[in-house]
């Protein structure tokens, strides 16, 4: 796998979610996550699973990212107001990453390089997608059914 | 020097501190998905990388794992989202300080 | 016949081109293949562009029975010329209160996604230019970025004419991408692939050595190349979908603000993504680059990908020259009630096609079921009662 590529996806892809997490400005943060929905994209590309990339793409940023735009749109008058900043969130964050990192750095076997694979063909998705996995399908359809309904539900006019 | 699987979880593990930082440091509702969403795109990022770096042949579990997870990600956008529209129009606010009561 | 020498000149002569880096590293010779395909691309579609441009005037000129630009060279040919001279030279005009970096980054992440989205349409025989096994997901893929950038440009121009445009394309883009996705699924179901290159070549062949087996040919495919043509308006603008950009109520949407060259690359990105979706459609319905009958296939192939490109092209302006623009609600409606449904009936009807062999009996079948769902949704939504002749009645 080439590290040029990897290390400049990365750069890319954490300063586009630091700019998301800490940017005053929410439109500008929803921007930014974009820019990380793309990286994380380019990541799957990388990493052989260019469906998962494209469907990352598909959904976040012609999805995710838009209902996002949306709502910042709808609830404008609230979006450049000042929130307060909680430094101990800051500080969890900081001390769960330096856990994960300590747990990353001290288990053994994990420096290996990836082996050479046969290319993850959308043919081969869908063969699985249609017998071993079948039932979580439905269920996802379900669930995507139900949400649905759900948020129309919840954001339907209150009738007085 | 190549990639190892190592340095993709290093990655994915600074992806999660940062959403995990937007999630609990930031006040307003929606940087709050905002946070949710990179700690479940890291969490993606790490089965796409254990299936890519475990022996091959190898069934492709974890790649399964990451579309149902972007499909319920995008459902969990969808309602929290709702949620957030909801809560605006009843209170006139997204900060999630101001809603603390228990009646509506 | 698996290519003559016309037929692949531009693939020898990227061959041709390509062997003269005889010797040099691997990468090298991938970063020039990839180039030459992409100038390519783009050096045709520009080209196109500029002929579109000067053509969509002179036919809407025929047909509101003018003649249309004619001053510049013979017949007006330099016209894209001067226009584009004229677009180069004009003032920049950024608002005060714009938010300058989105502004500025709008008009280029509108054009780029339809230029990606050019990429993975066969343009003839061994002519993609970028081969990917998922080529239709990525086409939908990087068009759902242009919401965004429609975003962009409304909200980095700090305009209520502008946001309100930019809030009606996203509205309109979001419904109708779902009947414009739901439309290609019989196709991606038949054939069983994702890659356009695989898609065509399930075209290939002709019954009777007359009808050429493109899928417009069977009942669902009809059906669903309308559906996606219909949405395939409404997706590049244009009308009779073009409420996003109508003059009379909010100026032109989300480029009022914009000036010169950013406003022709927003005019650009109109054109390509016409391009591509019409490529798109040329691939999945039309038989990509197979000729109409046996007997013609003589000609090269990309001549008759470019043929069928200009035929869709000449129905895009000849709509624009017909139909008046449609109200915001009724184009919503549309989408949720109409489209939708019908594209789920031809998913349905091209299953039964399949499963009865592909046969007369398939074909009638799947013919009776789009029929049936037709005209129940026609009873359903009262279209009969709705667009009857109105009486309009006056103040006093």
């Amino acid at each position: 796998m080439n590290i040029a590529a990897f290390i400049v996806i990365a750069i890319v892809t954490l300063s586009g979610a630091l700019a998301a997490a800490l940017l005053p400005r929410l439109i500008h943060a929803a921007l930014w996550l974009v820019v990380t929905f793309f990286g994380i994209a380019a990541f799957y590309f990388l990493l052989g699973a260019e469906f998962v990339g494209l469907v990352q793409v598909f959904v976040y940023v012609g999805a995710v990212a838009v209902l996002i735009v949306f709502t910042i749109l709808l609830t404008r008058r609230d979006a450049d107001k000042d929130h307060a900043f909680h430094w101990s969130g800051a500080v969890v964050a900081v001390a769960v990453f330096a856990a994960l990192v300590w747990t990353i750095l001290r288990t053994p076997g994990l420096s290996v390089a990836a082996s050479p694979v046969e290319a993850l063909t959308v043919r081969r998705i869908g063969e699985v997608l249609m017998t071993d996995y079948v039932w979580p399908l439905q269920c996802i359809g379900l669930v995507l059914t139900a949400a649905l309904l759900g948020a129309l539900v919840l954001v339907m006019e209150e009738k007085r | 020097m190549t990639t190892t699987l190592q340095l993709v979880l290093i990655v994915s593990a600074v992806l999660f501190s940062i959403g995990l930082l937007a999630a609990l440091s930031r006040r307003h509702a929606i940087f709050i998905l905002i946070g949710i969403e990179m700690m479940l795109a890291a969490a993606n990022l790490n089965f796409v990388a254990f299936w890519r770096f475990a022996p091959q042949p190898q069934p492709p579990t974890g790649v399964m794992v990451a579309i149902f997870a972007i499909a319920i990600a995008a459902a969990e956008a969808a309602v929290g989202l709702a949620l957030v529209i909801a809560v605006y129009r009843h209170y006139r606010s997204t900060n999630v300080d101001e809603l603390d009561q228990l009646k509506g | 016949m698996s290519g003559g020498f016309l037929d692949q000149i531009f693939v020898s002569t990227k061959h041709w081109l390509l062997s003269l880096l005889v010797g040099a590293p691997e990468w090298m010779t991938q970063i020039a293949s990839s180039l030459l395909s992409i100038s390519a691309t783009l050096g045709v579609f520009l080209a196109l562009f500029a002929l579109m441009s000067l053509l969509e005037r002179k036919i809407l000129a025929r047909i509101q029975n003018r003649l249309g630009p004619n001053r510049v060279g013979p017949f007006g040919l330099f016209q894209p010329v001067a226009d584009g001279i004229k677009m180069l030279i004009k003032e920049d005009i950024v608002p005060a209160r714009a938010d300058k970096v989105v502004h500025f980054l709008a008009p280029i992440m509108v054009a780029a996604p339809t230029i990606l989205a050019l990429g993975v349409i066969p343009y003839g025989r061994n002519m993609t230019p970028f081969a990917i096994d998922g080529g239709i997901l990525f086409f939908f893929a990087v068009g759902s970025a242009t919401e965004l950038a429609v975003f962009m440009a409304g909200w980095g121009s700090n305009n209520k004419f502008s946001m309100l445009g930019a809030m009606r394309a996203i509205a309109q883009m979001v419904s109708y991408e779902l009947p414009l996705i739901v439309s290609v699924l019989p196709v991606v179901m038949i054939v069983g692939s994702l890659s356009p290159d695989a898609i065509v070549d399930a075209q290939s062949g002709y019954s009777l050595n007359v009808i050429p087996h493109w899928f417009v040919t069977t009942p669902w495919g009809a059906a669903s190349f309308l559906l996606f043509f219909i949405a395939g308006l409404v997706e590049s603008n244009r009308t009779p979908f073009d409420v996003p950009e109508g003059e009379s109520e909010i100026v032109a949407g989300h480029m009022t603000e914009y000036s010169g060259f950013k406003y022709a690359t927003f005019f650009l990105a109109e054109y390509f993504g016409m391009f591509a979706i019409s490529g798109l459609a040329v691939t999945l319905f039309l038989g990509g680059w197979h000729a109409p009958f046996a007997f013609l296939q003589f000609i090269p192939s990309w001549i008759w990908f470019f043929a069928k490109l200009g035929v869709l092209l000449f129905v895009f302006i000849w709509i624009r020259g017909t139909l008046p623009r449609m109200r915001v609600d009724h184009v919503m409606n549309f989408a949720w009630k109409f489209m939708l449904p019908m594209a789920f009936a031809c998913v349905i009807a091209a299953a039964v096609w399949h499963y009865q062999a592909r046969h007369l009996a398939g074909w009638l079948w799947s013919a009776a079921i789009v029929a049936v769902v037709y005209f129940t949704l026609s009873r359903l939504l009262e279209t009969r009662k709705r667009f009857a002749p109105r009486t309009y009645r006056f103040a006093e």
